[in-house]
């Protein structure tokens, strides 16, 4: 299967600050992709670069298979919805529609229609008076109704209540249904993407930390929890993700693609916002210099 | 039809969640042979969640022989959850009540004996697999 998204040691510099380094990448098609990390991590400078709108520094980046500033036929083949969900304020509803089928050689009229009216929108209504919600909305249906393989959204529910947010997901879980489109969407919430993505891209400070699908995510990481050791002395198979210790106990979030025989342990299952977390925490510490990378256990 | 319905803080991966409720729907008898499961687009939609939970989950059950689907139809219960089996519960919960019993004489309290089940029903599911 074709990667919707494939990068190569891809990097972006900013006079002298890395936005994305060293970032390599394949994501297969049919899969919902959550991005996330902080903020300024650098989603949306990755889906900046995937959309187009910026150029590497370093590496190469391909999407569905071309080179995402390809001509008109690659920019139709991308639905991209920006943070914020921007809209002609000034411009009825009605109007973005037109504007829609006007710039885009795929439009399903049809579709967009039915969507407005399903979100219950005024088609006279000016965008500028919409909710946050509504705008979201018809953000979603323009970007829908253009029928890309791929849907890229940055931030797409960032700024909306719980209510919102969830109509915003399940219209965009309907439309994958749908459609069999491939979606990245980015948040720097894992709980605000848990249910609606199968495939997980962990960014902080410009590098990727973990990258795979949901499943096997799960399937390969455990909580273990045990009389306090020192992870220096684990298995190499062993991978340590997060580690934290009391005088008598240590708990550890580990990687492992086999079984923890290990009777010393009790495994339990991890769930996708721990892991998520991990990672990120994992990244906010200082890089260990040698010497001091292992804990020391201390009698 | 059925409802499908997500407690996000079971700690129940999604997938798993729907195939419970399908079982335990044909348990209960609200879904007969024949009957149609929610459609894989409905579930997503009503749920937020990805149309992919919904195909795993029904992939599952198809594996289970309880349902089969149908290309550009749907997905259909062609199986029952085994009735037969109600009626050993009756034995077994007088069996396990006795045992309870036992236990709590013996001054476990129910923390104590919810650990002590997880803990053995754990084991003797491992020595199975084993």
């Amino acid at each position: 299967m074709t990667a919707v998204i494939q990068t190569e040691r891809l990097g972006k510099r900013y006079r002298t600050r890395w936005a994305l380094s060293d970032c390599t990448l394949s994501v297969p098609a049919g899969h919902v992709v959550g991005l996330v990390g902080p903020n300024g991590a650098g989603k949306t400078t990755l889906i900046n670069l995937a959309t187009g709108m910026l150029a590497p520094s370093a590496g190469t980046i391909e999407v569905l298979g071309g080179r995402p500033v390809d001509g008109p036929a690659q920019l139709a083949r991308v639905g991209y919805l920006a943070q914020d969900a921007p809209l002609y304020a000034g411009l009825p509803v009605a109007d973005h529609l037109r504007l829609g089928a006007h710039l885009n050689p795929g439009w399903d009229a049809e579709l967009a229609r039915s969507r407005v009216e399903g979100l219950g929108l005024d088609p006279k209504q000016k965008a500028g008076t919409l909710s946050g919600g509504q705008r979201a909305q018809l953000a979603l249906t323009l970007a829908v109704a253009k029928r890309p393989e791929l849907l890229i959204l940055d931030e797409p529910v960032a700024g909306l209540d719980p209510l919102a947010r969830r109509e915003f997901l399940q219209d965009l879980m309907e439309a994958v249904a749908e459609r069999q489109v491939s979606v990245v969407l980015s948040s720097h919430l894992i709980s605000d993407l848990e249910r609606a993505c199968d495939y997980v891209i962990v960014l902080v400070d410009s590098r990727v930390r973990v990258a795979g699908p949901v499943d096997e995510l799960l399937a390969t990481h455990h909580l273990l929890s045990g009389p306090r050791r020192d992870p220096a002395s684990l298995p190499d198979a062993l991978q340590v993700i997060s580690a934290s210790h009391t005088d008598v106990q240590s708990t550890l979030l580990v990687r492992t693609s086999g079984l923890v025989f290990d009777p010393a342990w009790t495994v339990s299952e991890v769930g996708l916002e721990d892991l998520v977390l991990a990672y990120m925490k994992q990244a906010a510490r200082p890089a260990p210099r040698n010497g001091h990378r292992r804990l020391e256990v201390q009698k | 039809m059925i409802e499908f319905h997500l407690d996000s803080r079971s700690g129940v991966a999604p997938y798993m969640q729907l195939i419970h409720q399908v079982r335990h729907a044909l348990r209960l008898g609200l879904l007969h042979e024949g009957d149609q499961l929610p459609k894989v687009k409905d579930v997503a939609a009503g749920l937020a969640i990805n149309p992919n939970t919904v195909l795993k989950a029904y992939r599952e059950l198809e594996y289970e022989r309880l349902v089969a689907a149908r290309p550009g139809v749907g997905t259909f219960v062609t199986g029952t959850l085994d009735g037969g089996s109600l009626a050993a519960h009756g034995p077994l919960r007088r069996e396990l009540q006795r045992w309870l019993a036992k236990a709590r004489r013996a001054g476990l309290d129910d923390e104590s004996i919810e650990a002590l089940f997880a803990s053995t029903f754990r084991s003797a599911s491992e020595e199975n697999i084993a």
